[in-house]
């Protein structure tokens, strides 16, 4: 018979097991060495990915996790250890990503005496934390590890904290684990009201200029056949935000690009117009807004969310539905009756037509001049197999990725949206694509971006991690250069990079490496870094005064949209 | 979206689990919009094993919602209900230390304590200590009107509550959530 009288170190690792998880991205220490000691002999049920540093560690749980649907698994140990993890808890919190945090914490006797690598990681941890407790004694772990999935998985996802005593993990317990199943005080399956189903559809059949604007939560409940069902069946445009990318496939003729700062003018123009925004899984941030006093002034606005407190938080809305976007549009989708708008569609198309000649096109096709960002970032799109992630960094190489990646498959995007992390970007990429190891998986980074976590190489050496970096290079950070161009009289203060020799960089991590600075090898560069599974570092040299547009300065209404340095678009004109 | 709401004193009612750490969740989100929390009283309820508060803060009602829609996020909080004054029956508890020889001399006590329903604690050579149960006006009206006989010491506790409704406000989503656990067990 199994012996069930264990440490509290091997009855977290037990727990762990019986909630599916395979794999741990983490750093031992200290006050963690205990739980260590036990996964020496799991090794066969747990696959620990040894990161470079404890940052790393959860940017690559978010980037497994986001491409597999299963919360991602972190351990560290007490203090800086888990100091380290809070930039990638706010950007989880931010991005409703489902991580298991699991910290070390010095011995209950000496909590609070200031003892060595402690820190109060529950009070530190709180506000960038769906959940976070403290354990203090080992019988506590199975319950608590179960909650801790429950609800980093359930609802709208998102991040928790389980800081375990050191006393905690060596005292001896009887074991046996129980999924949650359920919580009183937190009810993650909203249930859908038919009446508003019907008040929808009804809407939707007097609208004249109707809009589906679908957020990250499409992704995150898999509704994208039940949007592209209700999209079609009603003829109805479909917009995304950043983080919806990919939930609509790129070619799809409904699919009207993108919303927000950097978005198409087809749907940031609409907005102006539309009579009706269904905002699916979305939270109508700043970015995706501009001014939140002059956004979409014809339009009654239905907002549908998993989390309740989203609802009528930024935007007021005609309507307001607390509902998983799965649910809503399984349940639309039987109600819905073919909308026939051909002007309203044709004005996506005039203003689509408008953009590529005026802004995509000289990107594409350039005749002459530096690379520029958008037409590496295309080329490796149309040499990638069609399922490719394309994960980002922050900054220009975001923008330029989102805007000119192509999207066939669900899951296709993977960027930090809300907190906008620099460095999350290769961690990402890398957890990504232990998450989807058949998926080519594409980083595109900037140069600024890449040293902020540059020693994950090491992780990719150490586990041949076969992710892709498209190192886009312009010696800047590119996107507050832009803004320094553009709003501070080009006063380029601390924008500059002296930059090292990336490629030598990579290769003395045994990672192939490739330069491009010409237009004509590109193509070749391309199918180099692609003629195999293995991580590679494609070097890309980027003319530095490169800028993004479209562009809707911060705040400001989308009446004036920046094509260019010197050139506006007046949607309403 | 610009909030034109009047600013007035509202009562946030939380209902929560007995969790440690809790209050610290609950009492940054109040920070972080920076709204400052005038009075908080936690304690027991009707309900076995169900935890109360009472936050009074001066903000918008708009802006007070959005409070307790975030407050309501937090795992192990029950359910959240924003009151203004005319909503509730509300109290609040003041103790007020004074010396006694002023007091005696002018043979005013009598006369306060019945004007202000107010009730004696203790007396010594030293000090009197007056109890005064009442709304914010009252306890305040009170604390000046013994100001001159030569305060030493004063507390004002939170506000607690009761609303006009039968049962606790919460009592209907304990009721829908019990059905909802039952029903979870079974399915799986």
């Amino acid at each position: 018979m199994e012996n069930n009288h264990i440490s509290g170190a091997e009855a977290l690792l037990k727990s762990l097991i019986c909630e599916g998880v395979d794999t741990i991205f983490g750093y031992p220490g200290g006050q963690i060495i205990s739980v260590y000691d036990k996964l020496y002999d799991y090794t066969d049920q747990l696959h620990h990915i040894l990161v470079r540093h404890e940052q790393g560690a959860i940017h690559a749980a978010q980037g497994y996790a986001r491409t597999t649907g299963r919360p991602g698994v972190v351990i560290v140990t007490s203090g800086p250890g888990a100091t380290n993890v809070i930039t990638g808890l706010a950007d989880a919190l931010m991005d409703n990503t489902p991580i298991v945090v699991i910290s070390g914490q010095v011995a209950s006797d000496f909590l609070g005496t200031d003892a060595f690598q402690e820190a109060d990681v529950v009070a530190m941890t709180q506000q960038a934390t769906k959940w976070a407790i403290q354990i203090r004694r080992p019988e506590e772990i199975p319950a608590a590890v179960a909650r801790a999935f429950y609800i980093a998985s359930t609802g709208r996802p998102g991040p928790v904290v389980l800081d375990i005593a050191k006393d905690a993990q060596v005292g001896m317990m009887d074991w046996s684990h129980e999924r949650c199943r359920a919580i009183r005080s937190y009810d993650p399956c909203p249930k859908i009201n038919p009446q508003d189903i019907d008040e929808v559809a009804q809407l939707l059949e007097t609208a004249k200029k109707p809009m589906i604007i679908a957020g990250h939560g499409v992704m995150i409940a898999n509704a994208e056949k039940s949007l592209l069902e209700v999209a079609e069946k009603g003829n109805i445009p479909v917009a995304t935000t950043l983080l919806g990318l990919s939930t609509i496939p790129s070619d799809h003729p409904l699919n009207k690009g993108m919303v927000g700062m950097h978005g198409n003018l087809g749907p940031n123009s609409a907005s102006l117009e539309a009579d009706l925004i269904i905002g699916v899984g979305l939270r109508f941030d700043d970015r995706v807004v501009g001014d939140f006093n002059a956004y979409a002034p014809n339009a009654r606005i239905v907002h549908v969310d998993i989390e309740s407190a989203e609802l009528n938080r930024n935007i007021k809305t005609f309507k307001a539905i607390h509902a998983d976007a799965d649910d809503f549009f399984k349940a639309l989708s039987e109600k819905i009756k073919p909308t026939n708008n051909p002007e309203w569609l044709a004005k996506f198309d005039t203003r689509d037509k408008f953009e590529t000649e005026k802004v995509i096109n000289p990107i594409l096709k350039p005749a002459e001049g530096p690379l520029h960002m958008g037409e590496v970032i295309r080329a490796v799109a149309d040499a990638a197999p069609k399922n490719a992630i394309c994960v980002t960094d922050v900054g220009q190489n975001q923008m330029f990725a989102a805007r000119y990646f192509r999207y066939h498959a669900d899951k296709s995007f993977l960027s930090s949206g809300g907190l906008g992390t620099m460095g999350f970007g290769l961690p990402a990429a890398m957890g990504a694509k232990i998450g989807a190891p058949d998926r080519t998986v594409c980083l595109f980074v900037g140069d600024g971006g890449l040293q902020m976590t540059i020693q994950e190489l090491g992780t990719i050496m150490a586990y041949n991690i076969g992710v892709k970096i498209i190192l886009l290079n312009n010696d800047y950070l590119g996107n507050v250069r832009q803004w320094q161009e553009l709003f501070f009289n080009s006063r380029f203060s601390q924008t500059p990079l002296v930059n090292p020799d990336f490629n030598k960089i990579a290769e003395a991590y045994g990672i192939r490496t490739g330069k491009v600075t010409r237009r004509e090898d590109l193509a070749d560069a391309i199918a180099d870094m692609l003629s195999d599974d293995k991580a590679y570092l494609l070097n890309a040299a980027i003319g530095s005064d490169e800028m993004i547009f479209p562009m809707i300065a911060a705040g400001t209404s989308y009446e004036k949209i920046m094509i260019s340095k010197n050139e506006n678009y007046f949607p309403l004109k | 979206m610009t909030d034109n709401n009047p600013i007035k004193l509202y009562t946030l009612c939380l209902y929560s689990e007995n969790t440690v750490g809790l209050v610290s969740r609950v009492s940054v989100i109040f920070t972080r919009r920076c709204v400052n929390i005038e009075s908080i009283s936690v304690g027991a309820c009707s309900i076995e094993g169900v935890t109360k508060w009472v936050i009074t803060a001066k903000t918008s009602r708009r802006a007070m919602e959005k409070i307790a829609a975030q407050v309501e996020r937090c795992i192990d909080v029950l359910k959240v209900f924003v009151f203004d004054d005319e909503e509730i029956i509300y109290q609040e508890v003041a103790i007020y230390k004074v010396a006694t020889a002023p007091l005696l001399k002018e043979h005013k006590i009598e006369e306060i304590i019945r004007k202000h329903s107010a009730r004696i604690l203790d007396i010594t050579d030293e000090y009197t200590v007056i109890e005064k149960t009442g709304h914010y006006s009252e306890t305040e009206a009170l604390l000046a009107t013994l100001k001159p006989y030569g305060l030493k010491q004063f507390e004002r506790s939170g506000r607690v509550i009761v609303t006009k409704s039968t049962q606790e406000a919460v009592t209907e989503f304990l009721e829908i959530q019990s059905q909802r656990l039952a029903n979870n067990t079974t399915n799986s």
